[in-house]
């Protein structure tokens, strides 16, 4: 099964244009596009180029050491990877319920890194383009450049970011390799000191953040044309939900609407991800493509992350980010339309309403005096099985292990957000490429439009393949005449297909 | 108290050669404890140079950026370095050249000076150790550095 652009009928009378390596993304992303004598786009494609055997990395590990060594994963999210792990470690030692301390601080923590990713996100990776344009000068499009012309938004970002990492450093112990998350709970609890530092930048940061969800509402409703149109497509959405359907990034069930916002699932227990969730596998990519099991793969897939969040759920329980929130949904319904908004670069508004919930969120944990508290830990029946699943920045992270009698990880399986957000990406270039660059001249600017799309999503390219033995391989041999001779392919199961 | 002196490296310790970052910082730690007569510095590692580090160069007089190499010479190479504006970024890097531009246009003052110790490494694949190559290029550049920290 193919969808539109992805495949061409005849790639090899195509006159090919790669993007490589994107820029301001982090690992070695390709986007390869195929052109026809008349420059028509016949096929887009989101590669995967760089391979990294992470479920290798862990299999055979103490299954203790896990939630500590997984934040090696990726240098960007190491917390989001921390608190998954624990929270499949946790199944493992038979802590079904965290003591409240522990709870409340892994959230602070968690929270902390859903501030200083998101910061970073809009205020370093995306905000050139959007401040100066997809087409502006390719030497002034990046942070440098907006800390040249906008000083104070560059510092916003900045300390925003920075506060982020301080929570994390309170709550893991380490600004990096932080071990504050064990197995069935936390090892520290805040000591008051840390806590009254916090506090004292805590509402600074709820305002910044107030000031950024205004930054991109505005510039959202300056240019709705765009906005609202640029690589937009229909999807489904995937996220935790909270028990009441609210926005919660530490801890829930999965909730999946579809492109109209109808529910297709709800509370979904998520140690039953496998049944809810396959991975599809193409030959030309090394990640694999999630779908919904019981829509298959052509309907199935989906979107994830802040668009898909704040959409899915219920309310926000904070009140600033829920009014927010209210008015993404009101701009939405403008003009008559119905359903979610499915533009990609709403979630640039969207993660900022996130961000203000972190913000908000941040400051309530802080007053609550159960941070400073001294039951840490619990553990109940052993498990020999365990998943682990978290909004992470950029979506839903799920991490799976088996564990052995010798206390050894025997299986790993981590699905990803830019797993998640293969199909939802691949989509989002296809339309870009087929809106501004069919029958076109390339140039650089155009070509950049294609980088803005992927942006949005915030991929993480390097956490987001899978393990040895289980990437697809074609050899293909095209004769003179462009005709097909041979072809050899290496499924999943590492059998040869000819 | 800040120090007058900042040597920051970066790198992930479990990916191989990229860990000569991190490795430089804990070997240089224990040589300070065993020195006690080395001039006061500051230390500090991570993942990768970001915008937020801008906050470190404040209120210093030198700076010494290290990271692992691939193109450098071996063992080491040292260059001084200026505010740049570059596209060599990433949404999880910044170059130590971006790195002062930005403390030059955020803080609207000139950052301190700067020079870049890269350290030639070999492999970097997950789950590497750090090369035996790498191990001795590390040695040598730990010895250039105690020279540089020893410099008034």
């Amino acid at each position: 099964m193919a969808f539109e652009l992805e495949t061409a009928v005849h790639p090899e009378h195509l006159r090919r244009v790669a993007i490589d390596p994107l820029s301001r993304v982090e690992g070695h992303g390709k986007v390869s596009i195929l052109l026809d004598d008349e420059d028509r786009v016949q096929q887009v494609r989101l590669h995967i180029v760089e391979f990294r055997g992470f479920e290798k990395f862990i299999q055979g590990r103490p299954y203790w050491e896990v939630p500590v060594m997984v934040q090696r994963l990726c240098g960007i999210c190491p917390v989001s990877h921390h608190l998954a792990a624990s929270k499949a470690m946790d199944i493992i030692v038979g802590a079904g319920q965290l003591t409240e301390t522990a709870e409340k601080l892994r959230r602070l923590m968690h929270y902390g890194q859903i501030l200083q990713s998101h910061a970073l996100h809009f205020f370093h990776l995306s905000s050139p383009d959007l401040l100066f344009g997809f087409d502006s000068e390719v030497s002034r499009r990046n942070i440098v450049g907006v800390a040249a012309s906008h000083p104070e938004t560059a510092k916003m970002g900045i300390l925003l970011r920075k506060f982020g990492q301080e929570v994390i450093r309170a709550t893991a112990g380490k600004r990096i390799h932080g071990t504050g998350s064990i197995p069935g709970g936390v090892n520290k609890s805040l000591s008051c000191a840390e806590r009254d530092f916090l506090l004292a930048d805590s509402a600074q940061m709820v305002d910044w953040s107030c000031a950024a969800v205004q930054m991109i509402k505005a510039l959202h409703r300056q240019n709705p044309a765009l906005y609202d149109s640029f690589a937009s497509f229909r999807a489904n959405s995937m996220s935790l939900v909270a028990a009441d359907g609210s926005l919660d990034l530490y801890h829930g069930r999965l909730r999946v609407r579809d492109a109209d916002g109808e529910l297709l699932f709800d509370q979904v227990d998520y140690q039953g991800y496998a049944q809810l969730i396959a991975e599809g596998v193409k030959p030309w990519s090394y990640m694999k493509f999630p779908y919904l099991t019981s829509i298959g793969e052509e309907h199935g897939w989906y979107r994830v992350g802040p668009l898909a969040r704040v959409q899915n759920c219920a309310r926000i329980g904070t009140p600033l980010a829920e009014a927010e929130r209210q008015e993404f949904l009101a701009y939405a319904a403008e003009n008559g339309r119905s359903g979610p908004l499915h533009a990609t670069l709403a979630y640039h508004w969207a993660r900022m309403i996130e961000m203000l919930f972190a913000a908000e969120t941040i400051a309530v944990l802080l007053a609550d005096e159960a941070l400073l508290g001294d039951q840490l830990t619990t553990s109940g029946q052993r498990a020999t099985e365990g998943v682990g699943v978290i909004e992470a920045p950029r979506g839903t992270l799920i991490h799976h292990y088996r564990v052995d009698d010798n206390d050894l990880v025997s299986v790993a399986n981590l699905i990803v957000s830019t797993t998640h957000n293969n199909q939802a990406m691949n989509s989002a270039v296809r339309e870009v490429a087929k809106t501004y660059l069919d029958g076109r001249q390339l140039t650089e600017g155009l070509l950049n439009h294609i980088e803005v799309a992927i942006r949005a999503f915030d991929p993480c390219l390097s956490c987001a393949t899978h393990a040895l033995g289980q990437m697809p391989l074609e050899v293909r041999l095209i004769d003179a005449a462009g005709e097909e001779i041979d072809r050899l392919a290496r499924a999943p199961d590492d059998q040869q297909q000819r | 108290m800040t120090a007058a002196s900042l040597v920051f490296a970066w790198g992930n310790p479990s990916r191989g050669d990229d860990a000569l970052g991190p490795s430089f910082i804990e070997r240089l730690e224990a040589l300070a404890a065993a020195h006690p007569e080395w001039p006061r510095f500051d230390a500090l590692t991570d993942f990768q140079l970001q915008i937020e580090h801008t906050l470190d160069l404040r209120n210093r007089r030198r700076v010494l950026f290290v990271d692992a190499s691939i193109d450098c010479a071996a063992p080491f190479a040292v260059s001084t370095i200026q505010p740049a504006r570059d596209t060599s970024f990433s949404s999880h890097a910044l170059s130590p050249q971006a790195l002062l531009q930005v403390y030059r246009d955020v803080d609207g003052i000139e950052p301190p000076p700067a020079q870049l110790l890269a350290i030639r490494g070999e492999r970097f694949g997950l789950g590497d150790e750090l090369s035996a190559t790498a191990r001795t290029h590390l040695d040598a550049a730990l010895a250039w550095t105690a020279a540089w920290l020893a410099a008034p």
